[in-house]
């Protein structure tokens, strides 16, 4: 508490006295402060990105092979990990989006607030703090000890980082749809299966198609899970089930660390590629949830 | 008739007198099995890593927790890489919390809906941001840059009893401090949205009730929003934390790679994510199952710490309804 304003001054009960404004004030400002430190290093990221990336992004060098780490920045280029993130992603994302959607659908039509649904749900809300080196450690020693590196072996573990959040995402939005829409498709005589194929998850689909791109773009720029399941090579690989892949984070993570300039250079030019897939994919997940929007309505 | 038992067969499940078609049943079961894949994918987590981390613990024992670490004499002790990971994201929590917290009152107090709007797809960008591309950019751009100011301060304080041996010398621009910071950049979007998500519930009346007995922003959030939103907050300030603990990539490049346990924050250092990161593709034999352990352990504090935070955020939640 502090001290109270001076007696007989003239009180106005419009304003409250001075040093309250002041402190309110403060208070504000230390708001829209903590936001500009926010922005700082957010621009400061994405202007080094794009001006040192932009000079070095060309068509060739999206596409082809990563040269020896020594030569400058203007020879060879990205293209074998632009392929490996793309299918190893791809591959991902048709293992972990289904099957998210269809846990999914178990906590929200079938689990409700049974012990087994509530544990389900706390559990994925656990699941999406497990740190992703944990995933490629697991996926490590149950599958790469056994069959060996491959594209695979990322998309179990990139996968699993994105089947919780596919799970609450679609959780969320399973949750909007109104039950008159259930009732009615069950006054109609439908099953319960039926119900929710045809009339609740169509109602959903434009949040869970945007949740899931989300989780894509998350899992598009995960390293950690990546290293010890692909290997990170220098060569192209188009067969994701078999045999050691790249994939950009990891070559980024690669060239970060050398002393060489020209790979520094390649780097910028991969995280400027990379920070564009994940920005196209949030552009597009908002763009469905505008959509998804106006049709409601 | 039977257009009769057709419609009967067509009822919702719960009645007790029909039994369900085989694809209605066959779906439910497709469901169960994805939910059930979460539980099975942790405890398969854990199963596999620890059989793998197995000869270093039975190796090593209580030794595990010791701090001398040297691979190439044989001794795999963690504690310097569990020192590491809780100064990293203690000055990553302290650095991001008050932040946060700030632009998540600023979003829902203070501005209105139309500026919200931006302020959130600005957050939403820092969370879109590759953890590898902060690594990148911190080893290359920010920790050269924050070298001096390192070095500055440090001679500043050399000499003074306790800030001295905090910020005195050695400095290092790849140290724990500069990982905290990047750490810190990482974990603002996430601790800023959940904290939003509390402060957003609320009730109107209970701001309205407090602006009329003539409080000022300031006084209403400090008697209303914080008192209302304290679990929740707590709640993403823990998750926040456990981020803060298992992010790996942006670590492993900026915090110096030395396995040392030292008060000095401008020092190089190392954490568990990091030490497994760029260890584990030339490890083998005791070394790997170490690493795996380390693994194993960081799994163990992020599970305990998530499922406090979950805990406390599911609880506060329900209090605020039934308030």
């Amino acid at each position: 508490m502090a001290p109270a304003p001076t007696q007989q001054q003239k009180v106005d009960l419009r304003e409250p006295p001075s040093w309250r404004r002041t402190k309110n004030r403060i208070a504000t400002t230390l708001m829209v402060l903590s936001f500009t430190l926010v922005t700082i290093p957010l621009g400061f990221v994405l202007f080094t990105v794009i001006a040192k990336g932009a000079s070095v992004i060309n068509w060739s060098f999206l596409t082809s092979s990563i040269p020896p780490n020594v030569l400058p920045a203007s020879f060879g280029g990205i293209g074998p990990a632009v392929l490996g993130t793309l299918e190893i992603t791809a591959l991902a994302t048709v293992l972990a989006v289904p099957l998210g959607v269809l846990g999914a659908v178990y906590l929200n039509e079938y689990g409700g607030s049974r012990p087994l649904a509530r544990l389900i749900g706390f559990m994925s809300d656990v699941m999406t703090g497990v740190p992703s080196i944990v995933m490629g450690l697991f996926i490590f020693s149950i599958w790469v000890l056994h069959f060996g590196f491959s594209g695979l072996a990322g998309a179990f573990a990139l996968g699993c980082l994105m089947l919780p959040i596919v799970i609450r995402s679609t959780d969320e939005m399973l949750k909007l749809v109104p039950d008159s829409l259930r009732e009615g498709s069950y006054a109609l005589g439908a099953t319960k299966a039926r119900v929710t194929l045809t009339v609740v998850l169509p109602a959903a689909l434009g949040g869970i198609v945007s949740g899931a791109l989300l989780a894509v773009a998350r899992a598009a720029g995960e390293t950690a899970p990546l290293l010890f399941t692909i290997l990170t090579v220098t060569t192209a690989n188009p067969n994701v089930f078999s045999g050691a892949n790249t994939s950009l984070p990891s070559q980024i993570f690669v060239n970060a660390s050398s002393p060489y300039v020209g790979a520094q250079g390649r780097g910028w030019g991969a995280a400027l590629t990379l920070i564009a897939i994940a920005f196209i994919l949030m552009i597009a997940a908002r763009l469905v949830t505008a959509r998804f929007a106006r049709f409601v309505r | 008739m039977s257009i009769v038992t057709r419609q009967r067969q067509g009822r919702p499940p719960g009645s007790l007198t029909e039994r369900r078609p085989v694809g209605d049943r066959t779906f439910q079961v497709l469901t169960l099995a994805a939910g059930l894949l979460v539980l099975v994918i942790l405890v398969l987590i854990a199963v596999s890593t620890s059989q793998q981390a197995s000869s270093w613990f039975s190796a090593e024992g209580t030794s595990i927790f010791s701090d001398s670490w040297n691979p190439s004499a044989g001794q795999f002790g963690a504690l310097a890489f569990i020192y590491g990971t809780a100064i990293t994201a203690v000055i990553a929590i302290v650095l991001a919390v008050p932040v946060s917290v700030g632009v998540a009152l600023l979003l829902t107090e203070v501005v209105p809906y139309r500026w919200a709007r931006p302020i959130v797809y600005v957050i939403d960008l820092l969370a879109v941001v590759p953890s590898v591309v902060w690594g990148l950019w911190g080893i290359l751009v920010f920790a050269p840059w924050i070298q001096h100011i390192y070095s500055s301060i440090g001679s500043g304080v050399d000499g003074v009893p306790v800030l001295g041996s905090l910020f005195g010398p050695p400095t290092s621009g790849a140290s724990f401090f500069t990982a905290g910071i990047i750490l810190a950049f990482m974990v603002t979007p996430i601790v800023t949205s959940l904290s939003r998500e509390v402060t957003a519930t609320v009730p109107a009346i209970d701001k309205e009730g407090a602006y009329a007995l003539g409080a000022t922003r300031l006084e209403m959030i400090r008697g209303v929003v914080l008192p209302h939103s304290q679990g929740g907050i707590v709640g993403a300030v823990l998750l926040g934390l456990g981020r803060a603990m298992g992010e790996t990539i942006a670590a492993a490049l900026v915090i110096g790679s030395s396995a040392t346990i030292t008060s000095h924050l401008f020092a190089p250092g190392y954490n568990m994510p990091a030490v497994i990161a760029n260890e584990f593709g030339e490890a083998t034999g005791v070394f790997r199952s170490a690493l795996m352990g380390l693994g194993v352990l960081l799994f163990v504090f992020t599970i305990v710490i998530n499922v406090i935070a979950r805990a406390v955020v599911q609880r506060s939640a329900r209090r605020g309804r039934g308030a």
